[in-house]
Parts: structure tokens; sequence; C-alpha cells
């Protein structure tokens, strides 16, 4: 579904991703874990079209989407959750969901897909005349998938979508990851709570100083004993 | 009686109509009231017009842009050049559309930066363009300003008007279209709005340049009041600064207060100016202070909490009647 081949990418003169080779098929939950500055963000930002890769080559399907504008990989059926949720604060709920749907073909449907939404986060329609900046942190992160998911994606990406939620709101959280895949939606999930994340992903990618390190089934990732020491603390 | 119901029940048809009524009563005034008052609302309207537009883009966004002097001086130019060769409306039309070229241009150079930048950015090309016009009448043209042809003040008016009711129907269009979500969107996060698949930059500069359009516009019609032009005359700071401090004044949560903040602000201005001359700048500088002050959310804010409170008072003298009748 995504192939990305030996994409690079640059801050200026710094190299942030080198030769990143990685796939995800579909309705895989595929995890990238790494350390923090290891390139995971990079990688996302690359994929959705906020950065442009130096060279290298990111297809979705059978279609080229390195190069082309964010607005059209998000029509293209990419979407990204970004960190920290950066919800709207100064607008309601329903105008964020609705933002979620602001590509042309999108915006047709988003009742329907708002519906979708409340169906799958009830909180989020009894509060939908509600400013963004009143909710919660989870509430908040829930309304983010919530507005990702209003372009109808093929592929979600999150990133780091469990940083400061409680423990409960974690594990709820993962619930929810998994309840996408079933519905047919295929999740990159970039995560620092790597135990966790290894426990509901197909297949894991490890990167470290912007390369991918090692990747392989995330059952044999959690037997392996550099990731054990690397980042499961054991 | 049905329509009476329908403008009951729906909000946005109920504003429609007390727009399109006051727009009516406006443009009847020429007929019954005195000279002195068309020319006095001609320059309200004009700050009205300057203020809303700049609302439209600098509002919802966040960006400060010090660029409107720049784009009313292109406007009052474009009429000066123009004027004898062309009809009135075509002059009015054309200026505005020199403005777009001139904000597509300075959109595309500032509309990267963020913040202070961007403010000073809008700012440094003001006086750019000001000493490049300066410059290009000493060395090419060998004049210093220029003439305007003149206009009647009732003619004045009426542009004024038109322009500013066109103004508001665009800022209404574009405030409930998903280009208005998007606009706030990009004031409050725009790293999220791109992720979302917002093309940020073009919604902003294409905003940018309908706000200018305008503000070209009204230049263009009040040159003709001024007949004689030079850079520092059209390229005046002051118009610059005046929508930013009339904007502040009014409140910008609702399009209401950027009208009320301006028509306010230029009716004090005009009473201060010629009741009290002397004591003029420092007065109206004092009551800005106040105003930053006491009203965080100009006299919008005022009136919502005067409202609210009488509301509240209303409800619960209703509540006490109920309350002696049981």
């Amino acid at each position: 579904m995504l192939t990305l081949n030996t994409v690079n990418t640059y801050y200026g003169k710094f190299r942030a991703l080198w030769d990143v080779t990685m796939q995800v098929n579909e309705k895989e939950i595929v995890a990238l874990v790494g350390a923090n500055g290891a390139g995971k963000t990079t990688l996302l930002n690359t994929i959705s079209g906020l950065l442009q890769p130096e060279s290298g080559t990111i297809n979705f399907f059978s279609d080229r989407i390195d190069n082309i504008e964010t607005n059209k990989i998000v029509e293209q059926g990419i979407s990204q959750i970004p960190e920290g949720g950066k919800v709207f604060p100064e607008m309601t709920i329903l105008e964020n969901l609705e933002m979620g749907a602001y590509t042309k073909e999108h915006w047709k449907v988003k009742d329907e897909t708002i519906e979708f939404v409340y169906s799958l986060f009830p909180k989020l329609r009894e509060r939908k005349k509600q400013l963004a900046r009143t909710l919660s942190g989870g509430e908040r992160q829930m309304l983010a998938v919530g507005r990702g998911l209003m372009s109808r994606p093929k592929l979600c990406t999150f990133d780091e979508p469990s940083y400061g939620l409680s423990p409960k709101l974690v594990t709820e959280f993962f619930d929810i990851i998994v309840k996408l895949r079933e519905m047919g939606t295929t999740v990159l999930l970039v995560e620092q709570n790597v135990q966790q994340t290894l426990e509901i992903a197909d297949r894991a990618y490890v990167m470290e100083n912007g390369r991918i390190v090692s990747e392989g089934k995330s059952s044999d990732m959690l037997k392996d004993d550099h990731i054990k020491k690397a980042y499961l603390g054991l | 009686m049905e329509i009476l119901t329908l403008l009951k029940s729906n909000k946005t048809l109920r504003t429609a109509t007390i727009v399109v009524l006051i727009l009516l009563i406006l443009a009847t005034l020429p007929i019954y009231t005195p000279d002195y008052t068309i020319v006095l609302l001609s320059s309200i309207l004009m700050y009205v017009v300057l203020t809303v537009s700049w609302v439209l883009f600098s509002g919802p966004t966040g960006y400060i842009s010090l660029a409107p002097a720049a784009f009313i001086g292109v406007g009052i130019y474009s009429t000066a050049i123009l004027g004898d060769s062309m009809p009135f409306p075509v002059v009015v039309l054309v200026s505005g559309i020199v403005t777009i070229f001139i904000a597509l241009l300075v959109g595309a150079l500032t509309l990267r930066l963020k913040g202070i930048y961007f403010t000073i950015f809008t700012f440094g090309l003001l006086e750019l363009i000001r000493h490049l016009v300066l410059f290009l009448e000493l060395h090419l043209t060998g004049t210093r300003g220029r003439f305007v042809i003149a206009q009647d003040f009732i003619t004045v008016y009426f542009y004024m008007l038109i322009i500013l009711a066109v103004l508001l129907l665009v800022t209404f269009l574009i405030n409930r279209s998903k280009y208005g979500l998007a606009l706030r969107s990009i004031g409050q996060n725009e790293e999220a709005a791109s992720h979302i698949g917002v093309n940020v930059t073009t919604v902003k500069i294409a905003t940018f340049v309908i706000s200018a359009f305008f503000m070209g516009a009204a230049g263009a019609v009040m040159a003709t009041r001024w007949t004689y032009i030079d850079p520092g005359i059209a390229f005046n700071m002051f118009f610059s600064f005046m929508p930013v401090m009339m904007a502040l004044f009014g409140g910008m949560a609702h399009l209401y207060g950027p009208i009320i903040g301006s028509v306010v602000f230029t009716y004090l201005e005009e009473f201060l100016l010629t009741k009290l001359p002397e004591l003029y700048m420092m007065l109206f500088g004092a009551i800005f202070i106040v105003a930053i002050l006491y009203l965080p959310d100009g006299l919008l804010g005022v009136i919502q909490k005067g409202w609210a409170a009488l509301m509240r008072k209303v409800r619960k003298d209703n509540l006490g009647g109920n309350h002696a009748n049981s």
C-alpha cells in the first residue's frame, strides 16, 4: 500500500533521514519506534508531504506521492494525526471536525462522516458546540483522531498518540487503534510506548539517528534482546 | 405574517434584512441631511471599509498587517494617473485590480513570515513603495505629486457605500464558507491546518489580496476628495495604524466589532478635532490607552456583557413574576 524507497530528507544541510526503505501493507498496524530525535516525526511529515524528500521515492498504491502537496496526499487517503493533537482551541468541536473534511471530495460527505466519528466517540457529539480548548487532554486527542478520520483515510499515521495521557487513557487509545484496523483502516503508528505498541502491531521498524536499524514481526521484536535492553528497560 | 415568522426563525436572514435596511437608509440620507453630515459619513464609511477589510484577513489569521497604507496609496495613485482618461467607475475598478497585483507580490514575499516578522516586513514594504514612487517621480517624470480629477461629495459617498455593501457581502460569504473556517484554523494552529490538507499559503494570499482590493478601491474613491496628492499623502502610515486601532477598539470577536469601532472612533476623532483642536491628539491617545487597558474585548465586549446582564435581569424578573403568581 505504502512503499518508501531509499528516502532522504534534509533540514537545510542537516540530513534527517538516511536511505529509509519501508513498506506498509493494507490493513496492517505497523509500528515505528525509536528514541527522541531518531527521525520518526520527520518520516511521517515526509510521507504526508509537509517535508519534501531530497531523493528516493514514496508510492501510495501505484501513485508517486513524494513531491506532491499535502492536500493532494490527504485527498488520496493518507491522514496524519499530529503529535499532541494540535486541535484548534478557539473553534467548536463540530468546526474542528468539519475542518478535517476540508478537501473537496470529503467536504461533500462531511455530515455522514461526522455521524461516523460521533458513533466512535460519543463524547464528541455531546460537546459538539463546546470550544476545543475546554476539553481535557484525552478528549483533545480523541478530537484529533476524529478530525483525522474526517478525510476517510485509507492509511492513518499517528504521531505519539499516547503522549501525555494517563495509563488508562493510553490503553483506551490502543483499543481505538485496533478498532480502526478492524474497520479496514491501515495504521502507521509512531510511539515511545514500545511495549504496548508492539503488542498491538503486526510489524515494526526501529529507527536510530535517521536510519531504519531493524525491522520484523512485532512478536519477534518483543523477544529481541537489543530491543528489550534499549526500549523496554528489561 | 409568514415573513415575520421566517425572520424570527432564520438568524442569517434576520441579520441580512437589518443590514440591507441600514444600507438603504444610508443610501437615502443625502436627500434630507446637510452636506456636512454626508462628508463626515463618507469618512466614516471609508474607515469602516478599511477596518472591515483589514479584519477580513488579519482577524482570523492573526497576521497583523501594516500594509493597508500601501494598498490605499496604490489605489490613490492609480486614480491620479488614470482619472482623466477613463470614466470614474472604471477608474475605481482598475485601481482595485492594480492593488490586487501589488498585494499578490507583497503576499508572496511576506506571507511565509510569521508574527512580528510579518508585521515589520509589511511596514517596511509600505516605506519601500512610498520611496519608490518618490524616486520615480523625481527621476522619471520630474514631478512632485499629482492633481486628481475631483468628484462631488455625493458621488464619493455613494461609491463608498457601494464598496462597503460589496465588502460586507464578501466578508459574510467567506466567513460562512469552509475558507472562513480554514482562515481561523490557520490563526490557531497553522501546522495542524496544513496537516489537514489546507493549502495554507494559497488561502492566506487569496484572502490578503481580496482584502487589499477593497482598500485600493476605497483609496481610489477618497483620492478624488483630496484633489492634490503626493507620495507623503498617499502612502501615509496613519492609514496602516488606523484600521488596527479601530479593530482593537471595536473588538474582533464578531464582524460588528470593527464596524462599531470604526464608526465610534472616526466620529470621536471628528468631534475632538472640531471642538478641542489643541487637545485633540492628546485626548485621542488617552482614550485609546484607556480602551486597550480596560476593554480587552473592545466596545463589542462591553456591549455583549451589557446585553447578557440585561437578559439575566429580564429572566430573573420573569421568574420573580411567576413566583408571585403561584
